[in-house]
């Protein structure tokens, strides 16, 4: 085993003030396989890859290099020893040019006060091209997400790249897009690059990865081989406990009834497209699928009254409602979570209390225009509890809660009004296992309390185990509708794609008449 | 946990944002008791009524400008206008109160004049979409030049201003000058209305991201527009009392105050990035500079100093701030 070992790990601890990050973890990365790491959000994965790209120095253990003792003192270092991290985040900038960002380190060492840029551009294509053939003169701004990602990877990349860490690379990627990443990661292995690779997405890990090592607690808890594990297994040890099912019961046939908690009819959000209608039922959850930039989003918040419309009706449990804006949504019973709860959707310095009260400061509100702190308090521990958010109190800055709490919190906000239809865009977007697992049982709650549940996910696995109907939305239309017993991840990436053509724009027609 | 959350609940439902400032507070003010202490000693003139009168006089009529720009601040704006905006009220009224108008209409107007400045601001950065800072750089200029271009660039000689209205600036309540009454009396209004009002609770969600404060349905952009409004007639209102004060209205008074404003009221606690401060800690910003320009001068130190000790303190207020905040996280 260990011969063929190029990296090894053992008895690594961390803390950082009085928290224990990592204790006495070991881990072993065999030479050109790809290793998954798991464990849910506070686990120690982050921690350990940053120790092993030299950012963070461990407390005490050893980091074994092809079975020479190394100690990793700066990302630089681990860069001249053949080590790459590619963040979970991307941070590149942005007005540089492809080459300039991958190059970036090796820039920043030149000696010559001038740029050869001709050599910049050569050097940087030959790494780009073992990923992509993107052309290195192209601003980054100029590329797709996904693209921009394989640009992260290039700069982690270096010709003599011994170990790749990926920390959760698919998160802003949409299936298809992740897919293509899959078969260059696959790619980076055949050439002899040992991978660890950080993710929450079962269905990736059991399809592109030989091994699987979970951390709880900072804790090292098992290594399997993935042929001989199932993803319940690898859940299990990630929390800890038993979760004897990873989504909730879905709506029984028998329940199943015809009577609309909102209708959209003839919606067209973008100046000269066809509109679109959709119907949610009562008790339903309706999933919404289709690739990033398909309109999924601009859709519902045109719905919402987020973006102005072009046209088409919307009606409320039978009654026709007129929503200008979000306000009009809000009031009328409508609401909508944002997909980037860190940029559109929670206020990260102020309290939990105050987050959950922005929605409706209307009731909060005593006849001088004051705010009623003991109703807001009260509002927000009454929600807080019921939605079992692990924290200090309602006072607590929501930047330091987890990232499962976090989403908690801006359930809380939409719930905190009665809504009549909640529209959640990506719910579980860097959440962990626990928290997701709480966040789809809330929600089929909601939807057998009689409350319109609507869910986008680009997450193919998330969207086909909630949902009881899923529309799939392609270049801004409908293009398809799939019942509990119809999905599939084909079927729905069939549609997205346009390879298939399901639903004829036979009702969008009737609409339009 | 359910005990747990609610022990901790009562009364502090709007209060987050003070738990953070109350320790900035708690350490300006230590800060500050211990300079006293040591001038007492230093000086025998510095723990006398005289001295915290004129230290008070200094800063109160400031102070009200403070509290506009802190207001600001924490709805991600800055304003270097304040300084030109305080010099148009005064110029304003002062010429109008020498073409016969009565000077208390005259003040009003000076005031409307200065909250139509902060309304063309508002709309170049909210309609237009300019950035708070470019927008009220050039109103500095161009409010400073209309200043000049009113007053012909000599000082309006106001002396024939009646009695009443110059009480405003130089009368007192026994011991106590009008001008502190007035300070106190803003002060604490516009502290409790930030604290408590829902309408100011609105400016730190703007102040704090403004997309999620959009997606929870606030208009961020008519907050916006009206806190810088706000700020400008709080600065006219501050030109007001300035010529009650003086009695004259100079072209060129008031070039520079900004800086001290915003020193203030970051030293005091408010972010440049929006979403934090409070007026209390902007308040004791002001008065930690006031009380380290008094013990200089108190000590004798030449007035050359004075600015560039000044601008050691913002930094290291500055500093201890970010370090706090960075071992926070």
């Amino acid at each position: 085993m260990t011969a063929a070992a190029i990296l090894e790990i053992r008895d690594i601890s961390k803390s950082f003030g009085a928290i224990k990050a990592l204790t006495g973890v070991d881990f072993t990365l065999q030479r050109g396989e790809i290793h998954a790491l798991c464990g849910e959000n506070g686990a120690g994965k982050s921690t350990l890859m940053n120790i092993i790209a030299g950012i963070v120095k461990p407390d005490e253990g050893a980091i074994r290099l092809e079975g020479k003792n190394v100690t990793i003192t700066s990302p630089s270092a681990a860069q001249r020893l053949g080590i790459g991290l590619v963040h979970q985040e991307i941070a590149l900038c942005q007005d540089a040019t492809v080459a300039e960002n991958i190059l970036m380190a090796a820039v920043n060492n030149r000696r010559a006060p001038l740029m050869n840029f001709r050599r910049l551009y050569a050097d940087a294509q030959k790494i780009m091209d073992l990923l992509a053939p993107i052309p290195v003169e192209t601003p980054v701004a100029d590329l797709s997400i996904s693209n921009q990602q394989l640009v992260e990877i290039a700069k982690a990349l270096t010709l003599e790249c011994r170990v790749l860490m990926l920390d959760e690379p698919t998160a802003a990627l949409t299936e298809t897009e992740a897919r293509r990443l899959f078969a260059i990661v696959r790619d980076l292995k055949a050439r002899g690059i040992s991978i660890i690779y950080i993710s929450h997405r079962m269905a990736e890990i059991f399809s592109l990865c030989d091994r699987v090592t979970v951390f709880r607690d900072g804790r090292y808890v098992a290594t399997d081989s993935i042929a001989s594990v199932t993803p319940n297994d690898v859940v299990r040890k990630m929390v800890g406990r038993e979760i004897t099912q990873l989504y909730p019961q879905k709506l029984s046939p028998e329940r199943r009834t015809d009577r609309p908690v909102l209708s959209v009819e003839n919606l067209s959000y973008r100046q000269g497209s066809a509109g679109v209608g959709f119907t949610l039922r009562a008790g339903e959850i309706l999933g919404i699928g289709g690739l990033i930039g398909a309109g999924r989003s601009e859709m519902v918040q045109t719905v919402c009254g987020l973006r102005p419309k072009v046209s088409g009706s919307v009606e409320l449990n039978g009654e026709p409602v007129s929503i200008r804006t979000y306000s009009d949504a809000v009031r009328a019973g409508l609401v909508y979570l944002s997909e980037d709860r860190k940029a559109s959707g929670l206020f990260l310095d102020l309290s939990v209390a105050s987050n959950i009260s922005a929605l409706d400061l209307r009731k909060l509100t005593t006849p001088l225009g004051l705010l009623d702190r003991r109703a807001e308090a009260k509002q927000a521990t009454d929600l807080v509890v019921r939605h079992g958010v692990r924290m200090g109190g309602i006072e607590t800055q929501v930047s330091t809660l987890s990232g499962g709490n976090q989403q908690k919190v801006a359930i809380a906000r939409l719930l905190s009004v009665g809504p009549k239809v909640v529209i959640l865009d990506e719910p579980t977007r860097g959440v962990d296992v626990g928290a997701k697992v709480e966040i789809h049982r809330l929600l089929r709650d909601l939807a057998e309390r009689g409350v319109g549940v609507i869910v986008i996910s680009s997450e193919l696995p998330e969207l086909i185990g909630l949902s009881d109907r899923v529309l799939v939305i392609r270049e801004g239309a409908i293009v398809g509708e799939l019942g509990a017993d119809e999905l599939t991840e084909e079927a729905i990436m069939l549609l997205a794609s346009g390879l298939r053509q399901q639903r004829s724009n036979a009702r969008q027609v009737q609409n339009v008449a | 946990m359910e005990a747990e959350i609610k022990a901790s609940a009562p009364g502090l439902g709007g209060r987050s944002w003070l738990r953070l400032g109350s320790m900035r507070e708690a350490g300006l003010i230590a800060i500050m008791l211990a300079l006293c202490i040591a001038m007492t000693f230093a000086s025998p003139h510095f723990l006398t009524w005289g001295n915290f009168r004129a230290m008070l006089m200094s800063f109160s009529i400031e102070g009200i400008v403070v509290v506009g720009m802190t207001i600001l601040l924490i709805v991600g704006g800055i304003d270097l206008s304040v300084g030109s905006v305080v010099c148009f009220s005064m110029v304003v009224s002062g010429a109008l109160f020498l073409m016969g108008l009565d000077p208390w209409t005259a003040s009003l107007i000076g005031i409307g004049a200065s909250a139509l400045v902060g309304a063309a601001m508002g709309f170049f950065v909210t309609v237009i979409g300019l950035n708070h800072f470019i927008t009220s750089l050039a109103a500095m200029v161009i409010v400073r030049g209309l200043c000049l271009v009113i007053t012909k660039g000599t000082p309006l000689s106001l002396f024939t201003l009646p009695p009443g209205f110059k009480a405003i600036g130089q009368g007192s309540f026994g011991n106590v000058p009008y001008v502190i009454v007035i300070f106190v009396v803003v002060v604490a209004i516009f502290d409790f209305l930030l604290r408590r009002a829902t309408a100011f609770r609105k400016v730190f969600y703007t102040g704090s991201n403004e997309k999620a404060a959009q997606f929870s349905g606030i208009k961020t952009k008519q907050v916006k527009f009206w806190v810088t409004v706000l700020c400008s007639t709080l600065a006219g209102f501050a030109g007001v009392i300035y010529m009650s004060r003086f009695g004259a209205a100079t072209p060129t008074f008031g070039a520079g105050m900004e800086l001290n404003i915003i020193a203030a009221a970051v030293i005091g606690g408010a972010s440049l990035n929006g979403g934090s401060g409070t007026i209390f800690g902007a308040i004791l910003g002001m008065a930690l500079l006031s009380v380290v320009t008094s013990s200089l001068i108190l000590l004798d130190v030449s007035v050359y100093w004075q600015d560039m000790i000044k601008g050691c303190i913002l930094l290291a207020a500055v500093s201890i701030d970010h370090f706090l905040h960075r071992r926070k996280s």
